[in-house]
């Protein structure tokens, strides 16, 4: 099990959760894992707290149950802690990484945390300033990377532009837009001290 | 060979594309909605030359598969749950008239309570309608066994029509790494549709669906049971053929780790894959833990089951439906009747587990095998329900 990499997004209903672990797991699978990415099922509502998972290793993945124990979490809308426990499970030397413009250390007060590492970049902020709309899951892409450090940033970026410019092919303005937010995010995401 | 992420449904509907069927008659429902948009897609694209018929209803649905299979049309289809039930007064139709349909199925349990989720309840449903069924333990072998089953049911001995299912959402919705053929070649592998008995053939006409009472209906029965019987060598020889060919063999089952087993359990779909998992842990500490896979379904095989299970000492069935028997699981009692004439008996016990998409996890089966030690034989479990 150590060598699989077991991920969990939270984000409401519309924010991208799952679009972002199908792209992180794609870009995974061309650079030659085995992936899997799989949301959480139920009633599909705007703006209600939604999951969604990766699995990432090196060799073939046949678990297909839920994860419950993360390495890391990726949070997409902060105002989720107040009400889902977005922590849970997370390993002792697990990562969770914050949409915000708050430091690391004011979110691990606000959530209590004594263990693992603590990331936050505001990801809100690049995406409007980029894309023009508070999408923050392709800039939360950026900052998994880097957090994960699994997979090697350029090819990643690379092969999610050609994934986008798939999706979008009619609205090809806004694939520069995700491009540049997912590359600012990777630089300006911070961790502790 | 093209490497893809895919989800279960994407799987399936990219082996439909590549199969390029002259009709598809369906009629959406979660969780496999996906399949025959995605294929319907593809319609509207103009990459298949198929006719697809957007019906009102399922039994529709399968209603227009018969006609145009009848007419000599290589004819697919997709579903899952209510709307496989829908279809039920069809289903035995298309296997009665020999008629080679390949249907998609995303396992769902059955209504009600209402509930979206996996279970095996839909399939298991409609076991004894003549179909072949092929159940897959991820979305790799959902896309393989889609094309096998298209050469399956094809065969001249066979003519039955058969389902490939995969667990909804667990699978359907799970994307994964899979490998397809070229499009070049899966048209090489399948070959030539040769239309037989076609009802369009207005050289030899025939009549299809006639009334047939006392006086013959029993004859006309009895060759379905004997085609059911030849599936068996068919799926067989279509298997090993296709890992020849592109190196993922099939079979009616897997052994995993079993040949030494000591404690071993006996499933279907995806919760397979989990419990790999566990089985490697097990042995890691020394327990001689094992797997039988099923994969086939219907034909069930059973003479295949009791020889591999024949060493094994005590063995969990994991059904994920209930036949509301009072005597288990459907997959329990199949496996049951398999080794009654063995010669030396496991311990045999049922769990019936995972309704309504109830989590299977690694502790769950963990639990599983550990329980085993303790376990009579006969002993049903509801595995995890609260009281």
């Amino acid at each position: 099990m150590s060598e699989i990499l077991e991920i969990r997004w939270h984000g409401r209903g519309g924010q991208g959760a799952k679009t972002a672990a199908l792209l992180f797991a794609d870009a995974a699978l061309s650079l030659g894992m085995y992936i899997q990415a799989f949301p959480e099922y139920g009633p599909e509502r705007m703006g209600a707290p939604v999951q969604s998972f990766n699995r990432l290793a090196k060799n073939p993945i046949t678990i297909h149950c839920g994860i419950t124990s993360p390495k890391i979490v990726v949070v997409l809308d902060p105002t989720l802690m107040a009400s889902v426990d977005v922590t849970s499970g997370l390993l002792e030397n697990g990562s969770i990484i914050v949409n915000t413009s708050k430091s690391p250390a004011e979110i691990r007060a606000e959530l209590g945390l004594k263990k693992g590492k603590v990331y936050t970049v505001d990801a809100s902020k690049i995406a409007t300033e980029k894309i023009g709309r508070n999408i923050p899951n392709t800039p939360m892409l950026g900052a998994l990377t880097k957090v994960s450090a699994i997979l090697d940033f350029s090819a990643m970026i690379k092969d999610t532009e050609e994934k986008l410019k798939k999706k979008f092919a009619h609205k090809p303005e806004i694939i520069k837009g995700n491009i540049e937010a997912i590359k600012t995010a990777y630089e300006t995401v911070k961790g502790e001290g | 060979m093209p490497v893809l992420a895919r989800t279960g449904n994407e799987a399936m509907a990219e082996a439909m594309r590549q199969i390029n069927p002259d009709v598809v008659a369906a009629y959406p429902i979660s969780p496999a909605t996906e399949v025959v948009m995605i294929f319907s897609k593809f319609v509207a694209d103009g990459l298949v030359d198929t006719e697809f018929v957007a019906v009102e209803s399922e039994h529709s649905a399968m209603s227009a598969c018969v006609g145009a299979a009848s007419a000599g049309c290589r004819v697919m289809t997709g579903t899952s749950s209510q709307g496989l039930q829908l279809m039920s007064e069809i289903l035995p139709i298309a296997s009665a008239l020999r008629q080679p349909i390949v249907l998609c199925e995303v396992n769902r349990a059955l209504s009600g309570p209402i509930n979206i989720h996996c279970d095996h309840s839909d399939t298991m449903a409609v076991r004894d309608f003549g179909w072949l069924q092929i159940f897959s333990e991820n979305a790799q072998e959902a896309y393989d066994s889609v094309l096998q089953m298209i050469k399956i049911v094809e065969d001249v001995k066979v003519r039955l029509p058969g389902m490939v299912t995969t667990d909804g959402f667990i699978i359907s919705h799970c994307m994964e790494k899979i490998e397809t053929l070229e499009d070049a070649e899966v048209k090489t592998y399948l070959g030539e549709h040769k239309k037989m008995n076609s009802t369009l053939d207005l050289t030899k006409p025939i009549t299809l669906g006639s009334l047939d009472l006392q006086d013959y209906y029993f004859e006309h029965r009895m060759p379905m049971a004997q085609a059911m019987i030849e599936a068996k060598e068919v799926i067989l020889k279509v298997g090993q053929e296709f890992g020849a060919k592109y190196g993922r063999p099939y079979g009616l089952l897997e052994k995993y780790k079993l040949d030494d087993a000591e404690v071993a359990i006996v499933a279907m779909g995806s919760t397979c894959g989990t419990a790999r998992v566990v089985i490697d842990e097990l042995r890691e500490k020394g327990i001689k833990a094992g797997m039988l896979k099923l994969r086939v379904f219907r034909p069930f095989p059973a003479a295949e089951v009791a020889e591999v299970l024949a060493g094994v000492k005590s063995i969990a069935v994991l059904d994920r439906s209930d036949s509301l028997s009072s005597q288990g699981g459907p997959l329990y009692t199949e496996v049951r009747s398999a080794l009654y004439d063995a010669k030396t008996k496991p311990v045999l016990s049922n769990y019936i587990y995972g309704l309504g998409g109830r989590e299977i996890n690694l502790e769950d089966l963990r639990q599983i095998f550990s329980e085993q030690k303790s376990n009579q034989s006969g002993k049903i479990v509801y595995f995890g329900v609260r009281e």
